[in-house]
């Protein structure tokens, strides 16, 4: 590895080194207020170094690692979320009384993994990227050690180990199959191969894998458990970063390997997608705890995601790659409020607390509204050009039968969306039990950036539009 | 320049009526007041500014227009244009936006400021509808009205506001997004043709398409419009959220949100796809025609005020779905003089259903009765609309309903004597209405106060209007005729078949 490599790395290796840097801080002296400070320098001078690694791009970093447009930007996407959640994550433990900084560290540890998925063109990084974000996600999700986060911390470890398993023999077969684990040259091999037992079956295995990460149904079992159990802001990332970076991954390698082009992968992958459509709006409907709603349209969304990712085509990568964006955005600003809003014994999970909180906390149920239509997408905010991307992309291949799928389903999902925001808006009988406190300004000013931010990209999206055109390697 | 006017002077002072509120109601009201007037007596300007020269949208020219890229990733442009159809639809919502702005002033009495940015917020976005040439700018605008009306419906609304806000967003929503899809169709259709990715009207109306691939995307088209117009089926979302809306917001959905329905299917479906709009046309008109009688008998069998003007919306919108289908000069005339005259009879018996549920708490016909003795002005206000929304000769409406039976009677002599049946039905639920309400003995001895100062300067405009269009419509007539003409050339010109 030479300085070059070296340089292109830097962004990743500065995260790693921060993470190292804020477990010896921890060790000398605990100070919650420095260890954010210095994750957020870190995550400000990984998120500086893509532009000296970006003109030194696309560069093989040994065989396991691809330093490339595509891998930069989505860097620099995953930085600035993680960035937005360390804030958020100051803000929700401020107000506990527990070890606070080891979250943080295991926050950049899981960022650290998360980026090296998004930039593996191996199965070996692959698989290490996945089970460094895994592991300090079992973490994360008991952090608070009360019965509910450890019981959704002992569901997701039980169920990633069990997936990651399943993942793992999917690549011996695939390995077996073609004598490779290198992306690059499975495409050059997958055309020769029509296909045979043996490849298809470790496909299969692999898209268990991935599938189980990114919850899309059958595989979401987890999903509502997790998200519920879990810390907000850790339940943010997870719907974001951890999802984000998979299906990153799941771009790069079914389009640069080429097997979407087998038409039996494409059938599981048309299935799973209408499946998480309609069974993720449908079951939200049934759920009167926020956060199992989020994770239900979290279902949803990862459908209408794997609907561009189908169609393939020029459109495609665009129109993933942007609602991608506005999916991490709307998703942040959600959690926020849910985070900003958690008092210190306990979070507002059920509808009934949201109760009248226009008439409380304009401000906080203005952003929470503008993130929900987001996420039902109505125009002005991103969601609704992120929607309009992926039809387009479904149109311009003429799916029609996956896009009225994704028409009607996405209606379905209007109910639960709205069913909130009437619950926001409707005027209070009696006053609320708990009194909620007053959004710290930290947290009041992560949740005004993100607003601004998604009225920003539903309204004038085309500097974004340009700057995600080219990422692809094509 | 003026056209973005238009629309910023309503979301800025939307805005800054919301901000203000907390200090001042009645600053924020004055704010919305002024905001509609400025947009009305801008419109008024450019209407006598222009006044003699509309017929220049014959040739292919707007009479203002306005034209931004936008997002060129997609060949989407800011494009806004004015023709004679547009301003009068536009001078149309300014008035009523004036009129639902001073009928809020002493009815809506909790979170005025923000009552007032979703007021001028949903008429910025009608505003929007009516001026877009942009498709995806039209869909942009279109979707953009649901959310403030939604609001205005949920939190001012009566006592299942919560169930008929949400039956109205899911219908809009729905067949919105299947207009969504006709769009994408039509602009990957022309790109697929042309090479060129657009979204623009004009160059969309030169898309050569296949008669199957035009049936469709029409049909995408049609079902977004006959949901808003609405048409039978359909229209089941109307009489709730009409009957629960607030009365600004019942004027703004029966005065102008269904007329962006109608507005889309003229401006649109007919022009961009005449081939299959004429195979559609016998449905398209049969559908008019159950409109209009089945909401006219609907509308007898009511007992609630706000219900029964809401059925008779439907019954309207029938004859003008009847005659934009039945696609010639006369028939057009009339339903676009429909569309305004519905606007302002049926936005004036809403105002009087306002008036009287706030004096009274009820909107149940069945406890009022012999309402004239206790307030004559009011309840001769009542009867005059009523009168016009019956088809009274010498009111707007009249002409209207006319013209599209004289236009539909060399298409479907048929339909048009079951049209015509309608309009009698029309006269048994106008005079029940008045008796029911106005007539009669006082037996429930109601004293109540009659009409104030500003609720008469509310109707009084209204009532010259209705009584202006009905005897002297040629100035309306004369504007938007050239703007129908072209629609009509766009609509017959030779016809391109995809290979």
């Amino acid at each position: 590895m030479n300085r070059t490599d070296a340089i292109t790395l830097l962004p990743l290796i500065v995260v790693a080194g921060t993470s190292v840097l804020a477990m010896l801080a921890t060790a000398v002296r605990r100070s919650h207020v420095f260890t954010l400070c210095m994750t957020l320098a870190g995550l400000a001078a990984a998120f500086g170094c893509a532009w000296p690694a970006g003109a030194r791009a696309p560069r093989q970093v040994t065989a396991l690692l691809i330093i490339d447009d595509y891998s930069l930007f989505y860097f620099r996407l995953l930085i600035a979320a993680v960035f937005a959640i360390a804030i958020l994550t100051y803000d929700y433990l401020r107000k506990r009384d527990l070890h606070r900084e080891e979250l943080y560290i295991l926050l950049l540890i899981a960022t650290v993994g998360a980026m090296v998925l998004v930039a593996s063109s191996h199965f070996a990084s692959f698989f290490l990227g996945l089970e460094t974000l895994s592991i300090s996600l079992y973490a994360m999700i008991a952090y608070l050690r009360r019965p509910r986060p450890v019981e959704a911390g002992i569901k997701y470890l039980v169920l990633a180990a069990g997936s990651a398993a399943f993942l793992l023999f999917g690549m011996a077969l695939v390995y077996a199959d073609l004598g490779t684990m290198e992306f690059a040259r499975m495409a050059q091999l997958l055309p020769g191969t029509p296909g045979d037992a043996l490849l298809i079956s470790g496909m299969v295995l692999i898209i268990t894998g991935i599938g189980f990460k990114l919850a899309v149904v059958p595989f979401h079992l987890w999903t509502p458990d997790v998200y519920e159990g879990a810390p907000a802001p850790v339940s943010a990332f997870i719907a974001t970063v951890s999802k984000g970076a998979m299906f990153a991954l799941l771009l790069r390698y079914f389009y640069s390997a080429g097997a979407l082009a087998n038409r039996h992968i494409a059938l599981i992958f048309t299935i799973i997608a209408i499946a998480s459509m309609i069974a993720g709006n449908l079951l939200a409907l049934l759920q009167n705890n926020v956060k199992r709603i989020l994770a239900y349209s979290s279902i949803a969304h990862m459908g209408y995601l794997l609907v561009a990712f189908l169609v393939g085509g020029e459109f495609a990568v665009d129109a993933v790659t942007f609602y991608l964006v506005a999916y991490f955005v709307t998703t942040l600003g959600a959690f926020g409020v849910i985070s900003v809003m958690s008092g210190g014994d306990g979070e507002p999970e059920q509808l009934e607390d949201y109760r009248g909180l226009f008439w409380r906390q304009p401000a906080l149920a203005g952003v929470f509204t503008v993130m929900l239509l987001s996420l039902a997408g109505i125009p002005v905010t991103a969601g609704f050009i992120g929607k309009f991307y992926i039809v387009a992309a479904g149109a311009s291949s003429a799916r029609w039968a996956l896009i009225l799928i994704l028409v009607i389903s996405s209606v379905i999902g209007l109910f639960y969306y709205l069913r909130l925001v009437a619950a926001m808006y409707a005027t209070p009988d009696k006053e609320p039990a708990a009194a909620t406190m007053p959004a710290a300004f930290i947290g009041g000013a992560v949740l005004a950036a993100l607003t601004c931010v998604l009225l920003w990209l539903g309204v004038y999206p085309n500097p974004v539009l340009r700057m995600i055109e080219n990422v692809f390697p094509k | 320049m003026i056209l973005i006017w238009l629309i910023t002077i309503l979301l800025a002072s939307g805005v800054a009526a919301w901000m203000i509120a907390r200090w001042s109601v009645l600053a924020a009201r004055w704010i919305a007041l002024v905001a509609t007037l400025a947009d009305f007596v801008i419109t008024l300007v450019v209407w006598l500014r222009h006044y003699g020269q509309f017929s220049i949208v014959v040739q292919g020219n707007w009479l203002e227009q306005l034209d931004w890229a936008w997002i060129p990733r997609f060949g989407i442009h800011f494009h806004l244009a004015l023709d004679g159809l547009s301003l009068l639809l536009l001078m149309l919502t300014f008035f009523l936006g004036i009129v639902s702005v001073l009928v809020s002033w002493t009815e809506i009495q909790h979170a005025e400021g923000f009552f007032h940015l979703n007021l001028l917020w949903v008429l910025a976005g009608i505003t929007g509808v009516f001026l877009a040439v942009d498709l995806f700018l039209f869909y942009f605008a279109w979707e953009l009205m649901l959310v403030p009306m939604y609001f205005l419906i949920a939190i001012w609304g009566h006592e299942r506001r919560q169930y008929a806000s949400v039956k109205f967003f899911i219908f809009t929503q729905l067949s919105g997004l299947l207009m969504l899809i006709a769009i994408l169709a039509l602009y990957f259709a022309h790109h697929a043709a042309t090479g060129v990715y657009t979204f623009e009207y004009k160059q969309l109306l030169a898309t050569p398409l296949s008669s199957s691939a035009a049936w469709w995307i029409m049909l995408g088209f049609f079902v977004a419009f006959a949901v808003k117009l609405p048409a039978v089926p359909v229209h089941t979302w109307l009489p709730d959220a009409h009957t629960e809306a607030p009365t600004a917001g019942s004027i703004v959905l029966a005065g102008l949100l269904l007329k962006t329905g109608a507005y889309g299917l003229l401006r649109f479906v007919v022009p961009l796809f005449p081939g299959a709009a004429h195979q559609f046309a016998p449905i398209a008109m049969i559908l008019g025609v159950i409109g209009i009688l089945y909401g006219g008998v609907l509308a007898f069998g009511q007992t609630d005020f706000k219900r029964l003007v809401a059925y008779t919306s439907v019954s309207h919108l029938g004859f003008v779905l009847l005659g934009i289908f039945a696609w010639n000069e006369l028939a057009l005339e009339g339903a676009v003089v429909t569309m305004i005259a519905h606007g302002i009879s049926t936005g004036a018996l809403f105002v009087i259903a306002g008036l009287l549920q706030d004096r009274m708490q009820t909107r149940d016909m069945g406890r009022m009765s012999g309402l004239w003795s206790t307030m004559p002005r009011l309840s001769g206000a009542g009867l005059f609309f009523a009168l016009g929304s019956l088809g009274l000769p010498g009111l707007g409406d009249f002409v209207g309903e006319f013209l599209v039976l004289l236009g539909t009677y060399p298409v479907s002599r048929l339909l048009t004597i079951l049209a015509a049946v309608g309009v009698l039905v029309a006269t048994f639920y106008a005079l029940r209405l008045v008796q029911r309400a106005f007539h009669g003995a006082n037996v429930h001895e109601w004293k109540l106060p009659d009409l104030v100062k500003r609720e008469a300067l509310i109707l009084a405009p209204m009532v010259v209007l209705l009584l202006w269009l009905g005897l002297y419509p040629l100035p309306v007539l004369n504007t938007f005729k050239p703007a129908m003409k072209s629609l009509q050339q766009y609509a017959s010109r030779p016809m391109r078949e995809a290979k």
